[in-house]
């Protein structure tokens, strides 16, 4: 309940709209009422008083009556409609907004797959309670009630004779969807298993040949879709015997009407004109009541569904903004870890006490086994996690005393896995720099050495990149999160393994893209070839977390520590030496 | 099915890229969901039987059910009517019991009908679904490589989840549903007829109306409803797109820009649908009112024919309950017409796909490849991924049994192409490739990749545990074998530290493990299987010291006692092995070791000469 008046709150915008759309309900049910009645008494005239003037003055009034419901069920129709999207339009936004502004700390724990089926699945089970559920059962329940009472003031026994069937059969509608539902669930989930079996087969339809494997495949598959099958049958069984018992159940009334309806006709108790009404009546009923089992499983779909939207609508960001926070203008560049340690777990920190500082303008190289820190100390310099313990000041102020925006303007970073958007490279180019002109983008490119590749393309700088459009290798994906950032043109650089070993010519390419970016930054290097970082002003060497050497490369050579151990051994696997050795 | 296109990347690396269409079975439409058909496409109906015929027997006792049903369903005002004229008005209570009773029946008849028709034609279309599904999915696997290269993994998948699906229906539902619902409304039309000819003509003038205004509203409504499918994709692949690529927009602070772009997306989405909306609401009241249209010309005309002593009041009641059965036919047949369309578009193109030979397949006297020592020989190879653009030019090379050569080369020079026609993924146009002096045309593929181990450059992991993965090539062994494949490459080592050990599921794309890691679980793969030729890609990722060092040596013990091929990147694998191939341009340019082909100053000494003496100097910030 506290889940749909929250969601309610979404829809609160349009109570207006609501409202219109009840009273068009309303409206088209009253009018729906008359026709009956009209058709009824119609029958009576016929049969009695002969009055052909009536016959035409209920004709004209059952056109009217329906032309007018036409309209207001229209009007509901649609306003419901209206405003299910609407709210849905918003849920969506809240979402999204939401997730842009999650730090990494949330979006490291969840999966793209689970936020998408929020985004999706979840907003369109809200959307069509706003549609059909708000409306629909307080409908059922207005026209049940004034049905009732229209059918009780007409023949009392008859009514109860009727309805009593009605609070059963939904009662058994509902039954049958709480059955049917978890069915029609799982045959989602093997229907979603057998896409991933299928998509998996046939992207490592590579490996699947190369060891002759497509028997074995075809048989896994086979398998799925066999369990499918079988799942299918079981609800089509379900449904096969529910669906037509209902429209049976439904018939009964009818036919007990007709019968004792029918004898009441014969010893003039009731007229045929009121026994076609009582018939017409109750055809009315039958396809809300049928609904009811679909409405009531909607709402409980739709709670569940609630939940998991709010619970990312209610995740707060572990990195906030100060109110109050300054505006950073240009940095200087100067970066000072004080004392800093990083863990999501008190009890295992990833990070513990690092306390460097650097002056703008240096090269600082990053080193150590994967899980040492690195990429943490990177990751925490534009505030993406916020520090457990210490401080990092940039140009002597607190990161957190500043506004995000400023903070990370002025730091660029070029991660490990570049991820590029589905659009031109222009586009993705120019990411961070909307302002940028194509000048600007083709002198980053330039500089990038990216240019000469996308002057080759036919469609330039318009190539679409992305599953669309032209596969990037690895280097020139890296060249253009380089000039990517070269166009935003930070202050601070942070650099995680943009070095993967590509091929030679590739690697010197990036490598002079890199010189040029690096030049006049405050630049992080993040790298397992050692070679490249040997002019670096400072070494910082980790290992679980900790600082365990610092220096430059001469005073870390002279220490014979584990720099120079690894040092050593990469210098002998580049020359071969360690072939000898087997 | 799918509500959003996700995470199906492009499927291969280092191929050819996927540019030409056209050729080699690449199909032709790019986005092809929702063209529509003609209504009838002999082409398509052509084709069905194939499928009908095993379940016949349940379609026959479907449409039976449906005929069941409709049948029933009109008798009932019949019955009303005859109850009324007959015995209410005539006062007969034994007539009224029976007719209740004929009523009960007829309603008894409709539920069997019924039941019927949704077991029975549900499971036929069950059936047929599975059949065109594992047909479809087997057809893609006989497919060669070269296919892939030009066909993009999303695309394949809606032809075999929508497509087919829609096929289904189409042989299930559309055009039974067609048939039954014509028959229903001539049946109907005929009851009205017989039972008063002059007021069901009367009638029955609204019927052309409905039909007219169905027609034309579905034309606007399908326009409509195809622009909600293309709005709500590009929602979901915005929405998508920027939760994957959510680092990048707050590392360079784009968060409100792309909250705006998407609220622009959402918001044509919200148009789209609040139109479609306005002619979704349209629909019903049409009916009704036409309906009561009719109601009227009952009261009216049949009301005075009452009167007049033409007609029996009966007559009217049974009208009445006519013309409500009337309407769900006609709309029905008026949203099958698109149904139809699509379902045909969707048959043609499930069977143009189906239609694709194989353009590798066993020649019809290929003998089993017997145990081979493992000599590679290409005898003057031409090849081309399509005429007239050949990537390999006249490759003479013999690689002996256990020997290892390393092949270099820019991208684009043909490594990834000589290799593949080893394995026979692709046909060499010319000359001819040997494996032990058998052509491998003349044996068996299943045979012939039995022998050959490969491991692609990105490790490719199925979903499954890792030893799984591990057995995946040779599904017979033990979890002994499996720990020892992976202890001889080194992997066993991480493999037990991990939380679960061999039995860490690794998810989509082997999403846990790091790519080094997902490297070993391949090379543990290919160990296990024990090929006598190994061809391997190997990574460019970056890994750290540690697991280069690691891999290295797992290389090695790999190679052993095998010919191996490998396309080396690094300098320390090139120095590892016997003989270093160097392709220019899809020629071998340069063959030696590695003293000698750095003494020749040629390509070799141009990509790793200068990379070796790079290394000993600084490189950044010079």
């Amino acid at each position: 309940m506290k889940v749909l008046l929250r969601l309610g709150i979404f829809a609160r915008k349009y109570w207006g709209l609501l409202a219109l759309a009840f009273l068009c309900l309303l409206a088209s049910t009253a009018f729906s009422l008359i026709v009956p009645r009209m058709l009824g008494r119609g029958i009576d005239v016929v049969l009695s008083s002969g009055d052909r003037s009536f016959l035409v003055v209920a004709a004209a009034v059952v056109i009217g009556a329906a032309v007018l419901r036409g309209l207001t069920g229209y009007g509901n129709t649609y306003l419901a409609q209206l405003v299910s999207q609407k709210t849905s339009y918003d849920l969506r936004n809240a979402l999204f907004e939401r997730l842009q502004r999650l730090s990494f700390a949330y979006h490291d724990k969840v999966q793209t797959g689970q936020l998408m089926s929020r985004a999706t699945v979840d907003v369109e089970a809200v959307r069509i309670f706003f549609g059909m559920g708000l409306l629909g059962i307080p409908q059922t329940v207005i026209l049940f009630i004034v049905i009732a009472t229209i059918l009780v003031m007409m023949d009392w026994k008859l009514a109860l004779l009727s309805l009593l069937f009605m609070p059963a059969i939904a009662w058994r509608a509902i039954k049958v969807s709480q059955r049917l539902v978890p069915i029609w669930l799982k045959v989602q989930q093997l229907m979603g298993a057998l896409g991933t079996t299928l998509q998996e087969s046939l992207t490592g339809v590579r490996v699947v040949k190369a060891f002759a494997n497509e028997q074995g495949e075809s048989r896994k598959f086979s398998t799925d879709a066999r369990v499918l099958y079988d799942t299918d049958i079981d609800a089509t069984r379900q449904m096969a015997v529910n669906m037509p018992m209902m429209l049976f159940l439904l018939s009964l009334p009818v036919s007990l009407i007709l019968w004792y309806g029918g004898r009441q006709v014969i010893t003039q108790q009731l007229t045929l004109g009121d026994l076609t009404q009582f018939i017409l009546y109750l055809g009315m009923l039958a396809s809300p009541v049928r609904r009811l089992g679909f409405l009531v499983m909607n709402l409980s779909r739709t709670v569940s569904a609630g939940q998991r939207i709010l619970e990312i609508l209610d995740t707060e960001t572990q990195v906030k903004e100060k109110p109050g926070a300054v505006e950073f203008g240009k940095v200087k560049g100067q970066v000072t870890f004080d004392n800093v340690s990083f863990g999501y777990d008190v009890m295992s920190p990833t990070l513990k006490n690092v306390t460097f500082d650097v002056q703008p303008g240096k090269l600082v190289a990053l080193l150590g086994g994967s899980g040492s820190g690195k990429s943490t100390i990177a990751n925490l310099i534009p505030r993406f996690y916020d520090v457990s313990a210490g401080r990092i000041m940039v140009d002597g102020v607190d990161v957190r005393d500043v506004t995000l925006n400023s903070l990370r303007r002025n730091v660029g970073i070029v991660q490990q896995d570049i991820f590029l958007f589905s659009a031109t490279i222009r586009e993705n180019i120019a990411y961070g720099a909307l302002n940028a002109s194509m000048e600007d983008i083709i002198a980053a490119s330039k500089a990038a050495h990216l240019h000469d590749f996308i002057a080759g393309l036919p469609e330039g700088y318009d190539t679409w990149v992305g599953e669309r459009g032209v596969t990037l290798s690895g280097g020139e994906k890296q060249r253009l999160a380089i000039a990517r950032t070269l166009l935003v043109n930070p202050r601070i650089l942070i650099l995680d393994d943009s070095m993967s070993s590509v091929d030679a010519q590739t690697e010197r390419l990036i490598r002079e893209a890199l010189a040029k970016l690096i030049k006049g930054r405050t630049t992080f290097i993040i790298t397992h070839r050692l070679p490249i970082i040997r002019n670096a002003d400072l070494i910082l060497m980790l290992k679980n977390g900790e600082i365990v050497e610092k220096g430059k490369h001469n005073e870390l050579m002279a220490k014979r520590g584990l720099y120079h151990q690894i040092y050593q051994t990469q210098l002998a696997a580049s020359e071969g030496k360690e072939l000898a050795e087997e | 099915m799918s509500m959003w296109h996700g995470g199906w990347a492009g499927a291969h690396r280092g191929g050819p890229p996927p540019t030409s269409r056209g050729q080699h079975g690449a199909l032709d439409a790019e986005y092809d969901g929702d063209i529509l058909g003609a209504p009838y496409d002999a082409r398509v109906i052509r084709r069905l039987p194939k499928y009908l015929a095993p379940v016949k027997g349940w379609l026959a006792l479907g449409t039976f059910g449906i005929l069941l049903r409709s049948a029933a369903s009109l008798l009932v005002p019949f019955l009303v009517a005859i109850t009324t004229d007959r015995f209410i008005l005539t006062r007969d209570f034994s007539g009224l019991n029976i007719m209740v009773i004929a009523f009960i029946g007829a309603n008894l008849f409709m539920w069997l009908g019924q039941y019927l028709e949704s077991l029975f034609l549900a499971y036929a279309g069950e059936s047929i679904l599975f059949r065109l599904r594992t047909e479809m999915f087997d057809h893609l696997h006989r497919q060669p490589l070269s296919f892939f290269d030009h066909n993009k993994v999303g695309k394949l998948m809606s032809r075999v989840q929508n497509d087919i699906s829609q096929v289904q229906e189409l042989v299930t539902n559309d055009i039974i549903s067609i048939i039954t619902s014509a028959l229903m409304l001539i049946a109907i039309a005929a009851f009205m007829i017989a039972m008063n000819p002059s007021l069901a003509l009367i009638t029955l003038v609204v019927v052309p109306a409905l039909g007219i205004i169905m027609f034309i509203w579905q034309k606007y409504a399908l326009r409509a409803f195809l622009r909600v499918r293309e709005a709500i994709a590009q929602v979901n692949d915005q929405f998508q797109e920027n939760i994957s690529g959510v680092r990048v927009a707050q590392s360079m602070s784009r968060e409100r820009v792309n909250i705006q772009q998407f609220e622009g997306v959402n918001q044509a989405n919200l148009r789209a649908n609040v139109g479609a909306a306005r002619l979704q609401a349209m629909m019903m009241p049409t009916v009704e009112i036409l309906t009561n249209v009719a109601f009227a010309i009952v009261l009216v005309v049949g009301g005075f024919q009452v009167l007049d002593g033409v007609a029996k009041p009966g007559v009217m009641l049974g009208f009445l309950l006519y013309i409500q059965r009337f309407f769900q036919p006609v709309q029905e047949m008026a949203g099958l017409y698109t149904e139809l369309q699509r379902g045909m578009a969707s048959g043609n193109r499930i069977f143009e796909l189906l239609d694709i030979r194989p353009e590798i397949t066993d020649s019809r006297d290929a003998i089993e490849l017997p145990a081979v020592k493992g000599e590679v020989r290409f005898d003057g190879v031409s090849f081309a991924y399509e005429p007239g653009n050949e990537i390999l030019h006249d490759i003479n090379l013999k690689i002996n049994p256990g020997e290892t050569v390393a092949i270099i080369g820019r991208t684009g020079a043909g490594k990834s192409s000589l290799t593949g026609l080893i394995a026979r993924f692709y046909e060499v146009e010319k000359g001819k490739i040997t494996i032990d002096g058998y052509d491998i045309r003349s044996v068996s593929q299943q045979s012939l990749r039995r022998q050959i181990g490969v491991v692609p450059q990105e490790p490719f992991l199925f979903s499954g545990t890792i030893e799984e993965n591990i057995r995946y090539g040779h599904p017979g062994s033990d979890h002994d074998d499996v720990v020892n494949a992976a202890k001889a490459v080194g992997a066993h080592e991480f493999i037990v530290h991990l939380e679960e050990g061999y039995d860490t599921s690794v998810g989509e794309r082997g999403g846990s493990l790091s790519a080094g890691q997902r490297q070993l679980v391949c090379l543990a793969r290919a160990m296990l299987a024990s090929p006598p030729i190994l061809i391997l890609d190997e990574a460019t990722s970056s890994v750290d010291t540690t697991t280069e060092r690691i891999m290295q040596r797992s290389l090695r013990r790999l190679a052993k006692g095998r010919t191996c091929i490998i396309i080396a990147h690094r300098l320390s694998t090139v120095t590892s092995t016997d003989r270093i191939i160097a392709l220019e341009h899809g020629r071998i340019v340069e063959m030696g070791t590695h003293r000698e082909l750095l003494a020749k100053r040629g390509l070799y000494y141009e990509m790793f000469g200068a990379l070796a003496a790079q290394d000993l100097q600084p490189g950044l910030a010079s």
